[in-house]
């Protein structure tokens, strides 16, 4: 199908000039100090892969301790030094620090900056049809504030005090006072600059992305002719740009609390027995403002993972994305309702029952809309042409555990269940299931489905559909098991309870989950290898692999800095015409005129003929 | 390819097609808007904890008249915050903040005039109501100064504690004023907004300096006007709700 022809005339006023500068880009430009968007999103995606290596690896040694309580641990002693006792086992203190650096590494460094700002700075530009980001210097400072982020929480990993050891949720006065563990020290300190650095990284991608989508958009591209992951991005920067900031006030009140002696955290504290001068502030008030952004959160590591699914589900279903605007209208569902649930994370922190039971109401009604998008995805492949590709299976994947994780959210949901199940590993299955594992599987789907663009050379399938049944299978040996070990009462953050007889009879499936952990972060190693060597040995990609519609594929299988080399197509039809009745192929790009497909057209669609005419297409009839 | 048709876009597609800016604002405006939103979470954080804090601390019973400070009860705001430069010992209540305010209110009213001066691409007035501006917020940055001087070194009787120790003024630790939370949370967060204000300054200085170089002149607008302007009259706004709740509630 020619595309060439199309393009439409008297787009010398578009605002933005293509700069060629290409030829004259030193190594430093190109590659570290880059402002293309596409450059710097590979620097996200390098970078989260490397913090989700360190993140993974973290949580294989405390499944040691948790699989294998009486094993000698010695042989990490190189690794660990002193973190390993005399005895040969694990640190406790350690032990804490390890899951409290695994949420903050995975939550935080992978899912949303190794996500959200891989595939919100490669796509956004290339999916509405911008040369780049409305400001490509924010874009670099924003993933080398995130990089400077990085090595700071990095740096703690190696203090002798060790890192954070207060949970991902650093409540205080655990995380407040340095007293309390040795965690708290040095490492939480850390900790929290680091974050601040971060929530800065995360405020000037957010606020590019929602500028780029909404002003930089080419022309026809509506916001209903968005392509789902578009709308994605877009609203999960929203959600980035209002939550972090409530983040950085609990962070900032934290520091003065640690640092400067102020009492925002603290009251009425005794420790060996001596009383601490702090009166008068209150744990819970952090924990309402932590959970206002942890709640929101969950939603912008999940949300760019459905968008990516969207779009690869009706790709390689063949089909157009079932309910195209209950999609949009579920995500903003999502979008608002995620602010106004947060309490219930915090069902057992002594609040009034009255507030509890509306946080429920409120937080069951989000099963609306997530049901919305589970039957969406499900109608979607239903009857579809599939095309089993690795993206495809991670995206089928992404709504199994999406299906799994959320009926136990709808458990945890409720006040009254929630209080016996609070802080146990069913909580942990529950949300590595939902909001761990269906987001980490979006960015896979996310990263085979895009690396030709990516690198111009295509992954391995074979390798990829092993990576995939491994992890697949890999992530329900791990989580399932967790739901008996939860509802039999074992809590979460407990180095170890075997002094309890009551849960000695679990360590059997802790043993097994430990092993299937193991083997799944090993089965990762696959995809190291297919990525990094595909990068460089892969098979080199057609123009368009997938036969997609959105307009990146329009590009040069290789795009330089400005995307197009001429002018940006101008968009003429929603991006999910797969299978369209009576066309000639089974996908018509966005950037193909409804006058050229006068085969295919609904009523309505022909009627948009006329317009296309004002704007200067010029029909083709169909024997062209 | 043609290039002799000048229609882009069909006039009935509407705004929202694409190829444009829809809100009529550059990228850099909108950014400024998002930035502003997401400050405006990082206050309305602080102030709720502000009120958390506040109304799970004893408050006053007695009348106004009575009131003396005690670490047991939240104070008044206006017995606290009652004096004014060079007039030692009169009770004026809430006369200097209220200057305060208004001088900064002021400033935005500047700002404004320079922003007006800006579309009508006269450089001589917006250099003066730039600097104006600038000249307010230092005036109110300096006056923050001595409200915070007065507060820290505390009025002539100090309080004396159940152990019989005087205290004089507030800091992080003690305040003679009431609880040692409302000395933290006034530090805090009329801090928080005064570093507001002195970035503030910083950008107008710099924008100040551009106008006067004519790099806006050159440029053909004075958008970078405009942009600073927003921020300004947020960090206005956003006084006057720290005003609220630390001085009038």
């Amino acid at each position: 199908m020619a595309t060439a022809d199309i393009h439409v005339p008297g787009a010398a006023a578009h605002h933005e000039e293509h700069h060629e500068h290409e030829h004259s880009q030193s190594f430093v430009s190109k590659y570290i100090f880059s402002t293309d968007h596409k450059m710097i999103a590979k620097q996200f995606l390098i970078t989260g892969i490397f913090w989700a290596l360190i993140g993974g690896f973290l949580s294989i040694l405390f499944r040691l301790q948790l699989g294998f309580p009486d094993m000698d641990l010695e042989w990490l002693r190189p690794l660990l030094g002193g973190w390993i006792t005399p005895q040969g086992k694990l640190d406790p203190e350690f032990y804490l620090a390890l899951v409290t650096m695994h949420g903050t590494i995975m939550v935080f460094f992978v899912l949303t900056a190794g996500l959200s700002g891989t595939f919100s700075n490669f796509l956004i530009p290339l999916q509405i049809g911008a040369r780049d980001m409305a400001s490509g210097f924010m874009n670099m400072l924003s993933y080398w504030l995130f990089f400077l982020s990085g090595i700071i929480m990095f740096i703690s990993l190696f203090l002798s005090t060790g890192p954070a050891g207060g949970g991902w949720t650093i409540y205080p006065p655990l995380s407040a006072l340095p007293q309390a563990i040795s965690g708290s020290g040095a490492g939480m300190t850390l900790w929290l600059v680091a974050m601040v650095f971060f929530i800065a990284s995360s405020l000037l991608g957010s606020i590019n992305y929602i500028a780029t989508v909404i002003n930089m958009r080419t022309k026809g591209m509506s916001f209903t002719r968005l392509p789902l992951t578009i709308w994605a991005f877009f609203l999960t920067a929203v959600i980035g740009v209002l939550s972090f900031p409530v983040l950085f006030a609990a962070a900032l009140l934290l520091v003065f609390d640690r640092s400067f002696g102020t009492s925002f955290y603290l009251s009425e504290i005794y420790i060996g027995g001596e009383a601490l001068p702090n009166v008068g502030g209150s744990p819970v008030l952090f924990q309402h403002l932590f959970w206002f952004l942890g709640h929101p959160e969950v939603y912008i590591v999940l949300l760019p993972a459905l968008g990516i699914t969207s779009e690869v589900v009706a790709t390689n279903s063949r089909k157009p994305i079932f309910g195209y605007r209950a999609m949009i209208g579920s995500m903003m569902g999502i979008t608002v309702l995620s602010f106004v649930v947060w309490a219930h994370h915090m069902f057992v922190s002594g609040m009034n029952p009255f507030l509890g039971s509306i946080f429920m109401f409120l937080t069951l009604i989000i099963a609306v809309p997530s049901a919305v998008k589970v039957f969406n995805y499900l109608t979607t492949l239903w009857r579809g042409n599939i095309v089993f590709t690795p993206a495809m299976l991670f995206s089928i994947g992404l709504v199994s555990f999406f299906i799994s994780g959320g009926i136990t959210g709808i458990f945890l949901g409720n006040s009254a269940l929630d209080i016996q199940l609070h802080d146990t590993y069913f909580v942990v299955a529950h949300f590595h299931l939902v909001m761990g594992s269906a987001s980490f599987f979006g960015m896979m789907a996310g990263i085979y489905h895009w690396f030709p663009k990516m690198f111009g050379r295509m992954m391995d399938a074979k390798l990829g559909y092993l990576h995939f049944w491994l992890t697949f299978v890999g992530v329900y040996l791990v989580f399932f098991p967790m739901h008996y070990i939860g509802i039999a009462g074992f809590p979460r953050r407990y180095y170890s309870w075997t002094n309890f007889d009551a849960f000695s009879d679990f360590l059997d499936l802790n043993t097994f989950v430990s092993v299937a952990a193991i083997v799944t972060f090993g089965s990762q190693l696959i995809f190291l290898f297919n990525f990094f060597y595909s990068m460089f040995r892969g098979r080199r990609t057609v123009a368009n692999p997938w036969r997609s519609n959105t307009l990146e594929w329009t590009t040069p299988i290789e795009p330089g800095h400005g995307n197009w080399p001429g002018e940006i197509p101008t968009v003429y039809r929603w991006p999910y015409d797969y299978s369209k009745p009576g066309a000639k192929e089974d996908f018509i790009a966005q950037d193909v005129p409804f006058s050229h497909t006068p085969e295919s057209n609904l009523d309505i669609e022909n009627e948009m003929m006329e317009w296309e005419k004002e704007e200067g297409v010029i029909a083709v009839n169909e024997s062209k | 390819m043609s290039t002799t048709s000048a229609v882009n876009v069909s006039a009935k597609r509407g705004i929202w097609y694409g190829g444009n800016e829809p809100l009529k604002a550059s990228y850099g405006k909108l950014m400024m808007w998002f930035f502003l939103l997401s400050d405006a979470f990082t206050f309305s954080g602080l102030l709720v904890a502000y009120g958390f804090i506040r109304f799970s601390a004893p408050a006053y019973e007695g009348a106004v008249h009575d009131f003396a400070a005690s670490i047991e009860h939240w104070p008044i705001p206006e017995m606290v915050f009652n004096a004014v430069p060079f007039l030692h010992g009169v009770h004026l209540p809430l006369v200097f903040v209220g200057i305060m305010t208004f001088i900064l209110i002021l400033s935005s009213v500047t700002m404004v005039l320079a922003v007006e001066a800006g579309h009508r691409m006269d450089r001589k007035a917006v250099e003066k109501w730039m600097l104006w501006t600038i000249i307010g917020g230092l005036t109110f940055l300096g006056c923050q100064a001595w409200e915070w001087t007065h507060f820290i070194v505390g009025t002539d009787d100090g309080l004396t504690l159940a152990n019989g120790v005087k205290i004089f003024g507030a800091n992080l630790h003690i305040n003679e004023y009431g609880p040692a939370a409302f000395a933290d949370l006034f530090f805090f967060i009329t801090g928080f907004h005064g570093f507001h204000v002195l970035s503030g300054i910083v950008i107008n200085f710099i924008i100040f300096y551009n106008v006067v170089v004519g790099t806006y002149e050159r440029r053909g607008h004075y958008e970078m006007v405009e942009k600073v302007g927003l921020y300004w009259h947020f960090v206005d706004l956003v006084w006057v709700f720290v005003f609220t709740f630390f001085y009038l509630i």
